[in-house]
């Protein structure tokens, strides 16, 4: 069996990879304020991106020497021990093998040309300084995650960038809305934070040497284990304890086979244990990379800003899952269900994500059901076991998505915030940069050949096809089956989003509606020699047509809410043919019939005109446009018998469990064959787009919609909605939580508490009870001698008036008594 | 008629009725200070008259310490009835209730 | 064990307040001599009082500066008889659980001895604060207090801790009946305020003391013979070393059953629910609410971060200590109510539309991670239930005061009420931000390292039902993020309700009072090891006692 621990070389600088955004994220957001206000905003920028970049730096220093050292070796980097307690020990330690080496390259440089772009994307904001602190920070958590060295650390970096995530989205978070998204964003990932922690913990009781073993064994066998860990050093492999919490040492341990059948035929309800963990795990995998069910989140994550959708979530974050996954494959290929569970939901989502995208309007929606569709497709790989695969699919998603992330980033900041696709139209003219670079990473996303994306989502669908692992009848065919047609649909709907956005005409003009402008641009001659010097008239004939049916399109795209004037307007533009007059028409749309042309690119405040971004975001476009192309170059297939750099490079990492991973054992005539197929996919979807969408032209996609069945619109609308997922969870877990929280409150307030106030109000009337008693029976006696005293004492003190004559008086009559009384005694 | 000890007796016996009904009736302080000293003076009166005829020489050495009394009395209470009228403008005992309970 | 006097620095940290607050006396009463103005005279209160948490913190670092954690018997102590005819010692001592909470209250009553200063910082004049009314009264019984309290951790007597117990009630009573919320009428016409809070917490925590009194009694007399700290022998003890070597020697085990059930069980269960009530533990937390809401900030404060604890300490000195049989008997048990704490707590917080009840609440939710790893009884969920009392200790401080930020300037703390405040208090939705997170549990932070020691180490317990039970109690992540971050919605984003406009950010009174809480927060959170350190012999010994099989 191959030596699964690698060997560990000391590197001490690793920390600094983490460290210096978290250094950035600490001074920015502590003084940020003050320094944006005292010295601008270079001061904010200059070190939130400089410390990204060191950080890339080193880690390109860390993963250049591990290239220099042997297979098997990782560079390891302890700092203290986390939480040493009893036999558990986890510790602030760090690890760069060649999985996390290319994870935390990945990351590092993806990272670091955001925060280049952010600059010029967040220029106008006046919480600059905020970004940039909260952008560090999910650096800093990002690469925790990816270097930490257990599940513990991974775990700080798992809910860290769930923080970030949701700090970031909810970054505008006076509109109410966003801030919901973040907190949604939050909420669901905890879901799956629940899982995952779970499935550690689970992980951590079945690793135990005997898991009925007393307290005291328990302590004292801890010590044992941290006086080994003292012995052996930091970083070493008790093989005792049982109870780590590192990759290497749970791998390791599994290859006892005491172990491993302890984690492989233990049944808990009738579950294997080992399935048990890779389910829970899989769960916190679902909710922070997007997956079915806990995918919800991510749509709404687009109301963060653009730079923070490329970054979290399409290129970092979201792929933290499948990282996981590649991670802990040492437990996956244990559990065949478990993996089959992984590249079903993959398929899955890859499928329902890809539907869901292709009705899409929001620009940022179309690209964020994308990217749930792109994870799927990931975690398809991770699935069927072909982990490089997976790996490599996540790194070239990163580049073209980010870069199709920052395109549209790009747009919108030249659309002045507008992300609606039925608002933009034409910009290929006015953004030949951003146009270029988006044509660029759509083609590879779609899986045109010789792009990035082919090489790598090829190989994942002939992984899929050929994978011996799947439970599933057909095997992994069906799978491959669903994703060929997400990968379809991902074709079609890349390429609709394209033509939508930078083809046609420019249709945001003058506020909402092609309509006005085009009226006002047709009626008006006097306007043409205005526009005959703008810039970019040459080209606006070649979309000139589109312009005429700009207002058509827009009923066909509205599938509820036709416009009414609509057709009106289109009839109104039937005399005006003449190509010259259609060009006027077209480039005064674009601009809109008052402003001055855009002869300063990247200069703002131009209202209502697109224009071009500055350098510091088009440069970032050029760098990851370029990847998104020649990314895939180090993956090539083996069928062309060329070297493949990366899988070459992964193999040790993945090498301890490559025998349980098998194959169905197709030839290489089946893998030329699928090779075929995908390309075919590709250009089926981009010529379906192309018909569609290319200049707006085409009634089909509005006839299909105004005229078609009930059932092509029921499908429409569910689709449109997102199959009515979030309304269902809103309506079940959200109102069900929400509505059991009340009703526990009440049962509080009313019955527990009034249970407590009911005793207080029984002893109360107990005691009055008891002073009636009192009051009646007992003083009852006492208070009857009293009464008579004072009642006689009232009546006899009316004859003390305190007047002397009364009393003289009495006297007088008393004596003249007694004088009497004693003449008849005498008598 | 020869004044002798029943005489005397009956002199006494009327002032001090006077005394009394001076007392009783008037609502005057001084008037019924005066009524208080009729009271004295009839009980002296029967002092010396006892002494003239029958006892000896005491009843009479009472009855000048009497007199002597009478008129320290007659300050201290002329003084208080002084103060009364000093606090309520009046001399009339029946107001004098301040201190009543 | 060695039980002779080593050192009077414990005494000397227990009776530090109290010396304080004799002073306070002192001055009161020679108010006339010396011609003090009453404002003068609330200015000196102030001032010994804030001396004298100062003076009790620096003693109690000072304790822990010397305190041997590798060993698990008890240090600092400070022995002498004390009522002779009735075998009562005066003894004072620590071990490692003792020293976290000494620590810890001297800590916590600092900061709420800051935020009982109307310094450095306007106060809203046209509303009456507590921190200018009866200021001298106000300070003794603070200082009362923290004696009552600082004595029930230290002491190793139990008559001794009984009468610190009793100390310790006293003061809060009138602190929160005189000082807090003043008496009106709830929305269903009820009474509430100060004063009902204030008797509800007296005669609810007291029905706990009288079952303690009870076991206390039960327990002298069941005890055996033992030597006193004058040398002379008695036929019972109330000294908790002597009756812990008893209670594990089988003394206990033989002694008569009271109405049929087994004397350590009775006495066991007596205790429990006599701590119980303190801790608040399901269905006896009721009084809580009412006396957060209704207790001026500082003694919330104080409250929540200390008094709480108490009850947890004396689960762990009398329960767990003396009666680890009874803890095997009665684990699963505990273990569910602490679930239900758990769970049921973070329920009941989404609810709540008053920002101090919801935190109270999530006292009640978080407390019952303590009993859970009490009840799991393994190092780490032991460990851990002992680091959730700090870290509970220090991060729910925090968040009383936050709501006293915002209730000082305010006047109201209904969540629904504000809106997008972090427009107009940046630095104070920051810091709240960051207490809800460490409240929830964020890795690397204090709230983290507690609740998934607790988790992961009742998830290897014995006997499968603490399985479910974290299962369960692992969900209440989810709403306790789901609660704290919905009324970070409702407080500070959205659009600013400018009914606040007269608001103001955070002053230099609550940042004293804040800040060093929130350094202590991430500092335990990325290196928790001092308290490691500190608790884990003891925490050893306290189970190496347990029964085979538990």
């Amino acid at each position: 069996m191959h030596e699964a621990a690698p060997v560990l070389q000391d590197f001490p600088l690793l920390f600094l990879v983490p460290l210096l955004p978290l250094i950035g994220a600490v001074w920015n957001g502590l003084a940020g304020s003050a320094i944006q206000r005292r010295f601008g905003r270079a001061a904010i920028h200059v070190p939130a991106v400089l410390l990204p970049a060191g950080s890339f730096a080193i880690s390109l220093w860390a993963f250049l020497a591990l290239a220099g050292q042997p297979h098997g070796t990782a560079l390891y980097n302890h700092l203290w021990t986390w939480l040493p307690v009893g036999t558990l020990q986890a510790d602030a330690a760090f690890l760069m093998d060649r999985l996390s080496g290319v994870m935390a390259l990945t990351v590092a440089f993806v990272g670091t040309l955001i925060h280049v772009y952010s600059i010029g994307y967040m220029r106008d904001d006046p919480h600059y300084w905020r970004f940039f602190s909260y952008l560090n920070l999910f650096m800093f958590a990002m690469l925790t995650l990816v270097l930490g060295d257990n599940f513990l650390l991974m775990f700080v970096g798992w809910e860290g960038v769930g923080l970030c995530s949701y700090l970031l989205i909810a970054f505008w978070w006076r509109d109410r809305e966003k801030a919901a998204a973040g907190m949604k964003a939050f909420v669901v990932n905890r879901i799956g934070d629940f899982g995952f922690i779970l499935g550690v913990f689970l992980l951590f009781w079945g690793l135990m040497t005997t898991p009925a073993s007393r307290p005291v064994a328990a302590a004292h066998g801890g010590k044992a284990a941290a006086a080994q860990h003292e012995e052996g050093g930091a970083g070493t492999c008790s093989a005792t304890g049982g109870t780590s919490v590192t990759f290497r040492c749970v791998e390791q341990l599994l290859q006892d086979p005491v172990k491993r059948d302890r984690l492989v035929n233990h049944d808990i309800a009738g579950v294997g244990l080992i399935t048990l963990v890779c389910l829970l795990l899989f769960v916190g995998a679902t909710g922070k990379s997007a997956q079915i069910p806990l995918y919800v989140w991510l749509p709404d994550a687009m109301a963060g800003p653009t730079p923070v959708s490329a970054l979290i979530h399409a290129a970092t974050m979201v792929t933290a899952g499948v990282y996981m996954v590649a991670r802990t494959h040492f437990l996956y290929t244990l559990s065949p269900v478990a993996m089959t569970v992984v590249a079903t939901v993959g398929a899955l989502t890859a499928l329902f994500a890809a539907t869901i995208g292709l009705f899409q309007y929001d620009i940022k929606k179309v690209l964020a059901y994308s990217t749930v569709s792109q994870l799927g497709f990931m975690f398809l790989a991770v699935g069927v076991g072909a982990y490089w695969v997976g790996i490599f699919h996540l790194m070239t998603h990163a580049f073209f998505k980010a870069c199709l992330f920052l395109g549209s980033g790009s747009v919108i900041l030249g659309c002045h915030h507008e992300q609606d696709m039925r608002k933009m139209g034409g910009l290929r003219k006015l953004m030949p940069i951003t146009a270029v670079t988006y044509f660029l990473a759509t083609a590879a996303i779609a899986g045109f050949p010789f792009f990035s994306g082919f090489f790598s989502k090829d190989e994942i669908l002939w992984k899929a096809f050929d994978s011996g692992n799947i439970l599933l009848p057909g095997g992994g065919m069906i799978l491959w089956a669903i994703a060929a047609v997400a990968a379809l649909g991902t074709s079609f709907y890349m390429f609709r989003s394209y033509y939508m956005t930078f083809s046609g005409e420019y249709r945001g003009a003058a506020g909402g509606a092609g309509g006005p402008a085009l009226q006002a641009a047709g009626t008006d001659p006097a306007h043409g020699p205005h526009d005959a010097h703008g810039p970019h008239d040459a080209p606006g004939a070649l979309d000139a047509p589109g312009a005429l049916d700009a207002p058509g399109s827009n009923v066909g795209r509205g599938p509820l809410t036709p416009p009414p004037d609509a057709p009106g307007s289109l009839d109104a533009h039937g005399p005006h043919d003449a190509p010259g007059s259609l060009d006027a028409l077209g480039s005064n749309v674009g601009r809109g019939p008052l402003t001055p042309p855009p002869d300063a690119p990247g200069g703002h405040g131009h209202a209502h005109v697109p224009h071009e971004s500055p350098w510091s975001m088009t440069g970032v476009l050029a760098a990851l446009g370029f990847l998104a192309v020649a990314g895939g170059y180090v993956g090539l297939p083996h069928l062309w018998h060329l070297p493949n750099a990366f899988e070459a490079w992964m193999e040790p990492v993945f090498a301890g469990t490559a025998e349980r991973v098998t194959s169905a054992g197709f030839g290489h005539g089946v893998e030329w064959g699928l090779m075929g197929f995908s390309i075919v996919i590709a250009f089926g979807g981009f010529f379906a787009a192309r018909w569609l969408y290319k200049d707006a032209a085409n009634p089909v996609p509005a006839r299909l919609l105004a005229s078609g069945s009930r059932l092509v619109q029921g499908v429409h609308r569910v689709v449109f909605h997102k199959y009515y997922v979030d309304e269902a969870y809103d309506a079940t877990f959200v109102k069900g939580s929400l509505g059991l929280s009340r009703a526990l409150a009440f049962w509080d307030t009313r019955v527990v508490d009034g249970l407590v106030n009911l005793a207080g109000t029984i002893g109360c009337a107990f005691s009055f009870l008891q002073g009636a008693i009192d009051r009646v029976f007992v003083d009852g006696m006492v208070e009857l001698v009293g009464r008579a005293v004072q009642d006689a004492g009232a009546r006899i003190r009316r004859i003390q008036t305190g007047r002397i004559q009364a009393y003289v008086q009495g006297l007088a009559l008393g004596a003249l008594a007694l004088v009497a009384l004693a003449y008849l005694l005498a008598w | 008629m020869t004044i002798g000890l029943p005489q005397f007796l009956v002199v006494s016996g009327a002032l001090l009725a006077l005394g009394l009904y001076a007392i009783v009736t008037r609502k005057n302080a001084v008037a019924m200070l005066m009524g208080v000293e009729l009271v004295l003076n009839a009980g002296l009166l029967n002092l010396v008259a006892f002494s003239r005829y029958g006892g000896g020489l005491d009843g009479q050495v009472f009855a000048l310490f009497g007199i002597v009394l009478a008129a320290a009395e007659a300050v201290v209470a002329l003084a208080i009835v002084l103060q009364v009228f000093r606090a309520q403008r009046s001399v009339d005992a029946a107001k004098a209730s301040q201190l009543k309970e | 064990m060695d039980l002779t006097t080593q050192s009077t620095l414990l005494t000397w940290t227990v009776f530090t307040p109290a010396l304080g607050l004799a002073a306070i006396l002192a001055l009161y009463c020679l108010r006339p001599i010396l011609r003090l103005s009453q404002p003068a005279m609330d200015q000196a209160a102030r001032g010994i009082g804030l001396l004298a948490s100062i003076a009790a913190m620096g003693l109690s670092i000072a304790l822990w500066a010397d305190f041997d954690g590798g060993s698990s018997s008890l240090q600092f102590i400070h022995r002498f008889v004390w009522m002779k005819s009735w075998n009562i010692e005066y003894f004072v001592g620590v071990d490692g659980l003792s020293l976290s909470m000494v620590v810890l209250t001297a800590f916590v009553f600092l900061a709420g001895a800051i935020a009982s200063l109307p310094w450095l910082g306007k106060l809203d004049d046209h509303h009456p604060h507590f921190t200018k009314k009866r200021v001298p009264g106000y300070w003794v019984l603070f200082l009362l207090l923290e004696t009552g309290v600082l004595g029930t951790f230290a002491a190793e007597d139990f008559f001794l801790f009984y009468v610190f117990w009793e100390i310790m009630l006293l003061p809060m009573y009138f602190l929160i009946g005189i000082w807090g919320a003043p008496t009106r009428k709830d929305p269903d016409g009820r009474t509430r305020g100060g004063p009902y809070a204030a008797i509800k917490f007296f005669l609810y925590t007291l029905a706990g003391s009288v079952l303690m009194m009870l076991a206390l009694i039960a327990i002298y007399y069941a005890s055996g013979p033992a030597t006193l700290a004058d040398g002379t022998q008695a036929p019972h003890t109330f000294n908790l070393v002597h009756l812990t070597a008893q209670a594990h020697a089988g003394t206990f085990v033989g002694a008569k059953a009271i109405l049929g059930i087994p004397f350590v069980h009775i006495v066991f269960v007596a205790l429990f629910l006599g701590f119980a009530i303190k801790v608040p533990m399901f269905p006896f937390h009721t009084w809580l609410p009412d006396a957060h809401v209704d207790a001026p900030t500082p003694i919330s404060v104080i409250l929540a971060g200390i008094l709480l604890k108490t009850g947890m300490y004396g689960m762990f000195r009398f329960n767990l200590q003396i009666f680890p049989t009874g803890l095997a008997w009665a684990a699963w048990a505990i273990g569910v109510i602490g679930v239900i704490n758990i769970v049921y707590g973070a329920f009941v917080c989404m609810a709540q539309k008053d920002l101090k009840k919801l935190i109270a609440y999530s006292s009640v939710s978080h407390m019952g991670f303590c009993l859970l790893g009490l009840a799991a009884a393994t190092p780490q969920a032991v460990t851990g239930s002992i680091f959730q009392m700090v870290g509970h200790g220090i991060v729910s401080p925090m968040l009383f005061l936050i709501a006293g930020v915002v209730y000082d300037r305010a006047h109201t703390r209904e969540i629904e009420g504000f809106g997008g405040l972090a427009h107009k208090m940046p630095e104070y939705a920051a810091i709240t931000g960051f207490a809800f997170m460490a409240s929830l549990g964020l890795p690397g932070l204090a709230g983290f390292v507690g609740e998934i020691l607790v988790f992961l180490g009742a998830f290897s317990a014995q006997g499968g039902i603490f399985r479910i039970l974290v299962a369960i109690g692992a969900l209440s992540t989810v709403i306790t993020a789901g609660y704290y971050l919905w009324t970070m919605q409702r407080m500070f984003l959205g659009p600013f309700n400018h009914r606040w406009q007269h608001l103001w950010d955070m002053n230099w009174r609550e940042r004293l009072a804040l800040y060093p809480l929130a350094v202590a927060t991430v500092v335990l959170g990325v290196w928790p090891t001092p308290v490691f350190d500190m608790v884990r012999e003891t925490v050893n010994g306290l189970l190496a006692a347990l029964p085979a099989g538990m």
